[in-house]
């Protein structure tokens, strides 16, 4: 019999845009700064915590197994397990759906689940010439061997790649995600206008949450250690209006392309926890459930249209639960770009795509606006690639709460071509 | 902390062939022979947490020592079996009811010949050696032929402090060892040496961790652990006279920065001994003997141990466990903030509260620079701030043992942030006040329960100044009392037990003191020569450089707080400090107060001309501040006289070779001191007056005649 799992609890750093250079925290720094006063706020001693999951896609080589450092550094018990999870951009979801199915089965009353992503602490990678080369050069064995493969060495080798441009890039379709935009865009007929108008009011969203203390609890500020505190996302643009938005040039397709870096989700670094309980648990340490956990559903397409995964996904998920379109009061769906967040929007109304593909009877239907990302998203927040899947669950539980509504799904698309979807319900 | 760790943990101690389950022998040292031949000589002496040189152990190590002569074992290993170390030092005790010179002589020649007897065995021997070689540890270990360090060891001669010189051999086999300089630097400093470091001085032969003792012992019994000293050519040139005499030179003009000879002798005579007598072994311990016994009766040596003492006491006032985890400190200013940092770097759970995120933000910048002088390592530091957690909503308050209120000094917030934290502490949490000035029956006027309120008064900075008072009021629980002098010892600081009076302590005897330079300064005193005279007594920095260092602003302040409120009198401070503090002339914190400070934070002094009124000038100075300290005894400021001098010299540097004020007053004559003071207070004033306190001393001294 599977057993009710509930969200009690949840706390995030601000999402610090990558500035060029490596921003103030590794990983689990950010794991940490948000995790301390998570923990704190709580009844309970965090060694009452089973199991830490936590979702990150750039793991650094001080932190293998970032989940199980966090959980050490954060003065957890040392016999509390902890393991990293990795699924691309759905791998802070990824940590909330393995920890809801540990509580679920009864084998879990408390577990933490996150995600933790430092994109300006992405490695500095050298390039596939150069790797090569390298392997050669320590293998030569004589002297002469050594001189031959030396002067082999072409200056470009010395320049060494970001990592982060490499993963952004399908291994498969060898596209970068921003081009997997253009492609939907063309797709489903979306103009550059759309897609900057969908930014820019995505900025005004997270404003306004900022100014309304919509965030209070759920964005915990840090500090860096040269006594720097950051309290707020850093990435919003107030004032951002179609006109400046219009003046950026194409980020990824020259000189036609309608994805810039403004309707783009930006880069940046970022944690985000929230505590799973059962039943048992909430009684136990007079917990507070915000929200319960209805299901988790996963879903996967052709990379080249990675953008569609909330769609596939999303589907799956109301299908499974008989739940259709207008049972969901919000959606949280991952801005990666506004061009795919709109292609959603389309797929979901598109005879074609719900009939054929879907298997459905008809189109699902509309998303109001007035349910969408209320609050902002990757655009004017950023997307660091592990959190983002983690932020959305943990806010959407938020905004319901907020909002009174009662049911609400959190999607994002996955680079690679995959999609996930959670559902959560309000405790009322 | 893990299961696990804790129940295996028993398992990384070497011990040879010897079980430690079975039950204590009682004897200072447990023995057993390997196997391979090897006696394995574990020193565990009874009652005590760590192992110290003393009659009784050296009686038995002289007894064992016979019985191996007589049956000599392949190779010889001592180690200690205490997890605090080798061993920390001679017993100070061992030397108590010598009275001259000759009969400690007579004593120290007995202890020599147990350690060279030592040294003379025929068959190899090691000294295996973790945490603490302190001292006569590491003198005892210097007689075996070989050294083995073990993880964290710390290797030191720690004798300059106590204002002595090693007596047991140390002198000459640390200078024949390793480079004389190296060794002439560890025993003039009292600094200590890592494992990695006295390997690579060739003090220990080799550094590992403990899972590798069990071969480093049989490496010694096949004769393959080699010694690691070698002789330089730093070891040659001092072979010679003339070459230590050079050598010489240059320590004393370097121990003449920080120590006068008249204060501080021994650093001197050892450097002496080592001119006179290195390279030459039977002189030198004949030197070493003869020069430690003439100093261990000076005043200065007998003080400096009656500091070290003193210092025990203190801490024996905070024994027990406290059970403090987790502190909560409320208000992120210097000294809140240093208080949190201290404790996280103490291993406890520190959240920091304010109603503005910026002071946190300074004060995590401030426990990171802290932190990194202190601790160095780059992962303990990390995870001390780690521990130390911004609060800014303060989720603390309901988690922590132990809440400290550091907020500014008005009745009304604090009164007002009391009724908060008392609505969220757990049950059985203590609620503390870092206040210097507000009276605690005030403050704990209205609480739900003024018995688990009290004061723990640090000083700045937190992570130099050791001394913590801890204040009691009247409704104050013995149970509170105790937890938090446990609590001040937890986190490494000594408490003072004062009660709660304007100025407690430290702050009411240092006023008069400095304000007296104030009225020195207002009559046209040179502040270069009022320093001098304060330092030539032997305070560690003069009082008016000190009045820079605390700040005019709030020397100004505490002053005028206390004055009015005290049985005894505050002078009032000249019109121009206060015109300096209006204008923004508060000390070194601005770069400029009663001196002017340039870029590298030090005062610039010029030479002061003549040395008219030196002896006036002192007592007008060092008088108050005896004055002070006898009318805080009469008025059970402190329980009792070892605990004044205790917390003078560690709340504020009162020099450590005169051994308190009282301890000094009482040196000097009570009725000398009470003599002067009435002829200071003919001439410059009622503030001079005898204290009446000063009666009771007198009779105590009558009553010991």
């Amino acid at each position: 019999m599977p057993q009710p799992v509930y969200i009690v609890d949840g706390a995030r750093t601000p999402f610090l845009k990558a500035r060029g250079k490596p921003g103030p925290f590794t990983p689990v720094d950010l794991a940490v700064q948000c995790g301390r006063p998570l923990l704190m706020r709580q009844p309970f001693a965090p060694d009452a915590i089973d199991e830490v999951i936590l979702g990150c896609v750039n793991v650094i080589a001080d932190e293998m197994n970032p989940a199980r450092v966090a959980t050490l550094r954060l003065n957890m018990s040392d016999e509390t397990p902890a393991f990293t999870v990795q699924i691309n951009c759905g791998s802070g979801m990824q940590s909330i759906d393995t920890a809801f199915r540990y509580v679920q089965d009864g084998s879990r009353d408390l577990v933490l689940a996150g995600g933790a992503e430092s994109l300006s602490h992405s490695p500095m990678v050298l390039k596939n010439d150069a790797v090569e080369w390298l392997g050669k050069f320590n293998t030569s064995k004589s002297f002469w061997d050594k001189l031959s493969t030396a002067t082999a060495l072409k200056p470009g080798y010395l320049v060494p790649e970001i990592g982060l441009e490499r993963g952004l890039t399908d291994p498969i379709v060898e596209l970068n995600m921003g081009q997997t935009a253009e492609v939907l865009a063309q797709m489903f007929d979306i103009s550059r206008e759309e897609a900057d108008r969908y930014a820019m009011e995505s900025h005004h969203r997270l404003a306004r949450a900022q100014e309304e203390g919509w965030l209070g609890t759920e964005v915990m500020p840090s500090f860096d250690r040269d006594g720097k505190v950051y309290e707020a996302d850093d990435g919003v643009r107030p004032d951002s209006s179609m006109e400046s938005l219009a003046k950026l040039k194409p980020a990824f397709e020259r000189p036609f392309g309608k994805v810039t870096a403004g309707n783009s989700s930006q880069i940046t670094d970022g944690a985000s926890w929230v505590i799973l309980a059962s039943e048992k648990a909430v009684e136990e340490h007079g917990l507070t459930p915000k929200a319960k956990i209805v299901d988790c559903a996963w879903g996967a397409l052709d990379p080249s249209i990675m953008g569609l995964g909330p769609v596939v996904s999303s589907a799956k998920l109301m299908r499974r639960n008989e739940i259709a379109l207008s049972d969901i009061d919000l959606w949280e769906l991952n801005e990666a770009f506004a061009a795919q967040v709109i292609a959603c929007l389309r797929a979901f109304e598109d005879e074609t795509v719900c009939k054929d593909v879907l298997g459905l009877e008809g189109p699902l239907g509309h998303i109001d606006r007035d349910r969408l990302n209320i609050d902002g998203g990757a655009i004017s927040l950023g997307h660091p690639v592990g959190t983002s899947g983690n932020r959305i669950v943990l806010h959407l539980a938020n905004a319901l709460e907020r909002t009174g509504g009662r049911r609400g799904i959190a999607t994002e698309c996955i680079g690679g071509g995959q999609g996930g979807a959670m559902l959560i319900e309000r405790v009322m | 902390m893990g299961h696990m760790l804790d129940a295996l943990s028993p398992r990384l101690l070497e011990t040879g062939p010897v079980d430690l389950a079975a039950a204590p022998s009682g004897t200072n040292f447990r023995r057993g022979r390997d196997a391979e031949g090897v006696e394995w000589l574990l020193l565990d002496m009874p009652g005590r947490s760590v192992n110290v040189v003393d009659q009784s152990m050296l009686e038995e190590l002289d007894g064992i020592l016979g019985e191996l002569e007589r049956n000599p074992p392949k190779a010889l290993v001592i180690r200690s079996v205490k997890p605090s170390g080798f061993i920390v030092g001679a017993d100070i005790k061992m030397f108590d009811g010598l009275k001259s010179a000759g009969e400690v002589e007579e004593a120290l020649g007995k202890a020599h010949a147990v350690v060279d007897r030592l040294e003379k065995l025929s068959f190899p021997t090691a000294a295996i050696i973790h945490g603490n070689c302190l001292g006569g540890g590491l003198e005892i270990a210097l007689a075996c032929k070989r050294r083995i360090a073990v993880g964290k060891a710390k290797l030191g001669f720690p004798e300059v402090m106590l204002g002595l010189h090693p007596g047991l051999g140390g002198t000459y086999r640390s200078t024949a060892l390793i480079d004389p300089t190296e060794a002439m630097t560890m025993m003039l400093t009292g600094k200590t040496k890592s494992a990695r470091a006295a390997k690579r001085l060739g003090l220990v032969d080799v550094a590992i961790e403990e899972r590798h003792v069990a071969a480093a012992v049989s490496a010694l019994a096949k004769g393959e652990l080699k010694s690691a000293a070698s002789d330089g050519l730093m070891d040659k040139a001092l072979a010679t006279g003339p070459g230590r005499r050079f050598a010489g030179e240059r320590m004393r003009s370097k121990v003449a920065e920080r120590a006068r000879r008249e204060h501080y002798p021994a650093p001197y005579a050892l450097i002496e001994l080592w001119q006179e007598h290195g390279g030459d072994r039977k002189a030198m311990q004949a030197g070493e003997i003869r020069s430690f016994a003439s100093l261990l009766v000076t005043d200065t040596a007998r003080n400096l141990i009656r500091v070290f003492f003193l210092r025990e006491k203190l801490k024996g006032e905070g024994a027990g466990k406290s059970g403090i985890r987790h502190v909560h400190v409320v208000g992120a200013g210097t000294m809140g903030g240093e208080i949190a940092a201290w404790c996280a770097k103490s291993g406890m759970t520190a959240t920091l509260q304010d109603v503005a995120t910026a002071p946190i933000g300074k004060a995590v910048k401030s426990a990171a620079r802290m932190l990194e002088k202190v601790l160095k390592d780059r992962i303990a530091i990390r995870n001390a701030l780690d521990r130390l957690i911004p609060d800014p909503n303060g989720y603390g308050a309901a988690k922590a043992d132990l809440i400290i209120e550091a907020v500014p000094e008005r009745l009304d917030l604090k009164k007002k942030i009391y009724a908060g934290l008392e609505e969220r502490m757990k049950p059985g949490a203590i609620l503390a006040t870092n206040t210097s000035s507000i009276p605690l029956e005030d403050l704990r006027d209205g609480l739900k329960d003024p018995a688990r309120f009290v004061g723990i008064h640090f000083f700045n900075p937190v992570s130099r100044m050791q001394l913590v008072e801890v204040v009691r009021h009247d409704g104050l629980s013995e149970e509170t009392l105790k937890t938090t002098l446990a609590f001040v010892t937890d986190i490494d600081r000594l408490p003072a037990p004062v009660k709660s009076s304007p100025g407690f302590l430290v702050n009411r005897v240092l006023t008069p003191y400095l304000l007296e330079a104030m009225l020195l300064l207002d009559e046209g005193v040179e502040p270069e020569m009022i320093d001098e005279a304060a330092e030539e007594f032997g305070m560690p920095m003069g009082p008016v450089e000190l009045m820079d260092n605390v700040g005019l602003d709030v020397g100004l302040a505490v002053a005028d707080e206390l004055r009015g409120r005290l049985s005894t009198p505050i002078p009032e401070a000249p019109a121009w400090l206060k015109e300096k503090v209006e204008k923004g002339e508060l000390g070194r914190k601005t770069g400029k107060g009663l001196y002017t400070y340039g870029k590298d934070g030090k005062p610039e002094k010029k030479r002061h001309e003549g040395t008219i009124q030196r002896a006036d000038l002192t007592d007008r100075l060092v008088l108050p501040l005896l004055n002070t300290s006898v009318a805080a005894l009469r008025e059970n400021v402190v329980r009792d006289e070892d605990i004044l001098d205790g917390a003078m010299i560690f709340g504020t540097g009162f020099a450590p070779f005169r051994g308190g004020p009282i301890h000094y007053a009482r040196g000097r004559g009570v009725a000398e001191i009470v003599k002067r003071l009435e002829e200071l207070a003919e001439k410059y004033g009622e503030r001079f007056a005898p204290d009446a306190g000063w009666a009771d001393l007198r009779q105590e001294e009558r009553a010991a005649a």
